[in-house]
């Protein structure tokens, strides 16, 4: 401590409207009802309009795919960050869910209304039970097993030449109309966002963070902790299955591909950029990464580059995200105060 | 009191790879005793905790929990039945406040089947049960104490915290690893009535303890353990007059000479 | 025989494979991600050193084991150090520093066939009645060697004796004076280094592709993992254990199932032992 140097440091302060609208009063202003329900407008409304204002079929259509990966980065955030398993394999539950439409599509003659959902929810129980005698890996033996799902998938659907091999499944309907296809990820993310954010406040959702944070005193309180753990993962790969449900009916196609790297990586890119544990971050991050990498498509693998970069920059310098900064902001003043 | 045996360990024995952390260890906890476990460090009575409780699967032996076989269950299957224990590191829900680290106990089979608890169904009223056992176990109400963040609480309510956890699951038996260490005397002073309270209540009590003063004011019986044995089991005075029991513990005769230097 | 043989072989590579990754693992408990990338990437380095600089091929194989040992050291003491402990975001900067190593690679022209190192030694000679070429044999040997002298290395020398001391218990070894930073980067720099080894002994027998970092960074993993992480002989035993395997599921099923039999491997492990086969205790405890 130099004798004359003045200490200093920053100080964090709750703004004013920020501390009026905790509570119900803020119903009994226009502006502290604006200031809650702004950043929930702006994001519903931007989701909702984008597609309108970009020039052209081909934006849309990358709207419509960021809304997918914006599945896929709210699912894989869930599970990381609220129930502490994390998952490096999000392709395979695009896979599954993917496989599991394009079957139920060309066998079975469904239309896109049944093999959504269905392959949602039978992707997520078959997903669950594959994972099940993983769930209780922890950190990096979890990390390194949902990591190899994928890449097993792929390779067993080659060897055994069984799914239409390397050629993948042909021939799938596509969404009934133009308006769907580009509507049905938009609506679903926003419903699947608002809801995974109340979930995660209800006292099952408190349950699964406490697995998390301390698993030992959750089974010392008489819970099962693996079946916490087996419905978090079932939600968890039931978003992803919907979002590989979504893309196979879009591009009419499903393949091996769809168990590729991509769709395990750039979601957890988007999350750390977004903001971990946060669910909207996620998005947020889609929305930057997606259309940066559909702009970059023309550098070919140099996009993955990009995108390994970021991710390692945001993770070192930047790990609370643009989120949790853009709601410190939002909710908060800084000042440097005299010690 | 009634001689009904509770909870019944038969030659629990764990080992590590090559070390024995606990061999042929036998005992009886009759229901409403409170039992204390006291020994030098290392001498397996967190193990024997672990092993009762399932967090550690035993090497052999058997366990009875009012009656039944509870050797090869899960901890949380052994929780269900209302055998709880607390932990000797704490480890809270620290982003939850401390009447929300109840709620995930309260949201337990065992806890919603037992009832007793007012409410329970609706999602809500976890709030208020939680800030009512809070208040039981020494949190004041009209304080801020119940809301403040779990992170931020001091050792002694964090202990009590813990035993709250143990509460909410309306428990036949609390297993405490050291609840007393690492707390100020007068924290201390203010937990005993507390777990006078629990023993009146009914509620059958291991407690592992290094205080011992405190331990002889309230156990009715103590099991001394050395090198992951039993050496014995008596009454405090009996156990405290044993020069066996001196020597394993202190390291000398002359129980005196230790207590007055420590 | 040709299975024994050709078993033995395929074992001491994956050992190789492996060798680098439970190193890294093992000292400073960094999942590194990066280890087949770091493995492909010395491959294109001692290639380039040969075809564009013209280097003998022994010196440049000393520089790239070298420069590989330099890059590994200075990835983990630029960036990894920085999230040391974090173990998720240990996995995911070190996959990303991988993924954009492999990519960059594959971005920069280095793909298809045309990438070849030559062998050290041409030539055949036949063992019980089967073909074998001299580089394979000095797979065998070199994979010998570099087992005993890393048993050598780490218990009579200093810095590996250090290195045993961390790997065993972090905190102890700081205790007794061991820079635990220090350590780890000099850890990784090995790990790096015995990839590039593999890669140079390896990469003579086929050609350097991109995609081989990706299944080496699967099979160094799966070894690692059935061997119990963290522990270098059981490694080495795992590595034989899925070697044999793999040759077998080729004579008798089909090469297309080579890496199912790795995969499955880690799969049926980490589900039943998740602390491997010759994992110790202390480990599974942290684990589950």
């Amino acid at each position: 401590m130099t004798e004359g140097m003045e200490q200093r440091r920053k100080e964090r302060v709750d703004r004013g409207i920020k501390v009026r609208t905790d509570s119900l009063y803020a119903l009994l202003s226009a502006g502290e009802i604006a200031y809650l329900a702004l950043p929930r407008l702006v994001l519903i409304l931007g989701l909702l309009l984008l597609p309108l204002v970009v020039p052209g079929m081909y934006w849309q259509r990358v709207i419509t795919i960021t809304c997918i990966y914006g599945l896929l980065a709210v699912s894989f955030d869930f599970l990381a960050h609220y129930v502490g398993l994390v998952s490096l394999g999000g392709a395979f539950f695009v896979g599954t869910g993917g496989y599991l439409a394009a079957i139920a599509n060309t066998q079975m003659g469904l239309s896109p209304w049944l093999t959504v959902p269905s392959a949602a929810l039978a992707g997520g129980v078959l997903c669950t039970l594959l994972l099940l005698p993983c769930l209780p890996l922890r950190g990096v033996y979890f990390a390194i097993i949902s990591l190899m799902y994928p890449l097993f998938s792929a390779r067993v659907i080659e060897a055994l030449d069984i799914l239409g091999g390397t050629d993948g499944i042909m021939g799938i309907d596509g969404f009934p109309n133009r308006i769907v296809e580009q509507y049905a990820p938009v609506v679903l993310l926003l419903l699947i966002l608002f809801g995974l954010r109340r979930l995660v406040t209800t006292d099952f959702g408190l349950v699964v963070r406490g697995v998390k944070d301390n698993d030992q005193a959750i089974r010392a309180s008489g819970i099962n902790v693996t079946y916490f753990k087996a419905v978090a993962v079932f939600v968890s790969a039931s978003m992803g299955c919907l979002g590989g449900a979504c893309l196979v009916h879009i591009y009419m196609w499903s393949g091996i591909s769809q168990f590729a790297l991509d769709f395990s990586i750039l979601p957890i890119a988007a999350t750390v950029i977004g903001g971990s544990g946060t669910l909207v971050g996620p998005v947020l991050g889609c929305l930057i990464l997606v259309p940066i990498s559909e702009m970059l498509r023309e550098f070919g693998t140099l996009r993955i580059v990009f995108y390994a970069l970021i991710l390692v920059a945001f993770i070192i310098f930047k790990s609370e995200g643009l989120m949790v900064w853009g709601r410190r902001k939002y909710h908060q003043f800084e000042r440097w105060t005299r010690i | 009191m009634s001689e009904e045996p509770i909870l019944i360990a038969e030659e629990m024995t764990k080992t590590f790879g090559g070390i024995i952390a606990l061999n042929r260890v036998s005992f009886t906890v009759n229901r409403g005793d409170v039992l204390g476990i006291i020994g030098p460090n290392g001498s397996g009575k967190t193990t024997t905790v672990n092993c009762l409780t399932g967090f550690v699967r035993k090497t052999s032996g058997r366990v009875y929990f009012l009656g039944t076989d509870i050797s090869k269950k899960p901890p949380h299957k052994i929780a269900d039945m209302g055998l709880t224990r607390t932990f000797q590191v704490m480890r809270p829900y620290y982003s939850l406040p401390a009447y929300k680290n109840l709620v995930i106990p309260l949201f337990s089979p065992r806890a919603r089947r037992t009832g007793g608890w007012r409410g329970g169904g609706r999602l809500g009223d976890r709030d208020t049960v939680g800030i009512d056992i809070l208040e039981e176990i020494g949190f004041e109400r009209d304080s801020y104490v119940p809301y403040k963040n779990a992170a931020t609480l001091p050792t002694g309510y964090l202990k009590r915290l813990e035993l709250a956890r143990c509460l909410a699951l309306k428990p036949e038996v609390i297993i405490c690893d050291e609840i007393f260490s690492g707390l100020s005397m007068s924290e201390i002073a203010s937990m005993v009535p507390l777990i006078e309270r629990l023993q009146m209540d009914g509620i059958t009590l291991i407690m592992i303890e290094h205080r011992l003063r405190e331990l002889f004011r309230v156990a009715n019986r103590v099991m001394v353990m050395n090198f992951g044995e039993k050496l014995m089991e008596g009454s405090p005075e009996k156990v405290m007059s044993d020069d066996k029991v001196k020597e394993a513990y202190f390291g000398s005769r002359d129980i005196e000479e230790v207590m007055t230097h420590a | 025989m040709d299975i024994l043989i050709y078993g033995t072989i395929n074992s001491v590579a994956l050992a190789l494979y492996a060798l680098g990754f439970a190193m890294v693992y093992g000292v400073s408990r960094l999942p590194n991600f990066a280890h087949g990338a770091l493995y492909v990437l010395s491959g294109f380095i001692t290639w380039s050193l040969l075809n564009s600089l013209g280097l003998p091929y022994a010196v440049a194989i000393v520089l790239t084991l070298l420069l590989t040992g330099i890059i590994g050291a200075l990835i983990y003491q630029l960036i990894l150090i920085r999230i040391r402990g974090m173990e998720i975001s240990e996995i995911m900067a070190s996959y990303a520093i991988g993924l954009a190593i492999l990519e960059g690679l594959r971005w920069g022209g280095f793909k298809g066939m045309t990438y070849t190192l030559p062998s050290f030694i041409e030539g055949s000679t036949t063992i019980a009645g089967i073909v074998v070429d001299y580089q394979r044999l000095l797979v065998v040997v070199i994979g010998a060697a570099v087992v005993g002298l890393l048993w050598l290395f780490t218990h009579y020398t200093r810095t590996g004796l250090a290195l045993r001391g961390m790997a065993q218990d972090e905190r102890a070894a700081l205790m007794l004076g061991i820079d635990s930073d220090l350590m780890a980067v000099v850890a990784m720099g090995f790990g790096s280094m015995l990839a590039a080894l593999a890669a140079v002994v390896l990469l003579p027998l086929g050609n350097i592709v991109v995609e081989a970092g990706y299944n080496v960074l699967i099979l160094a993993i799966a070894v690692c993992i059935i061997g119990g992480l963290g522990s270098w002989m059981g490694s080495v035993i795992a590595a034989f254990l899925i070697g044999f395997a793999q040759i077998l599921t080729v004579v008798y099923l089909g090469a297309h199932y080579q890496m199912v039999v790795a995969l499955l491997a880690i799969i049926m492990t980490l589900i039943l032992k998740p602390s491997g086969l010759f994992g110790r205790q202390k480990e599974l405890e942290e684990r589950v």
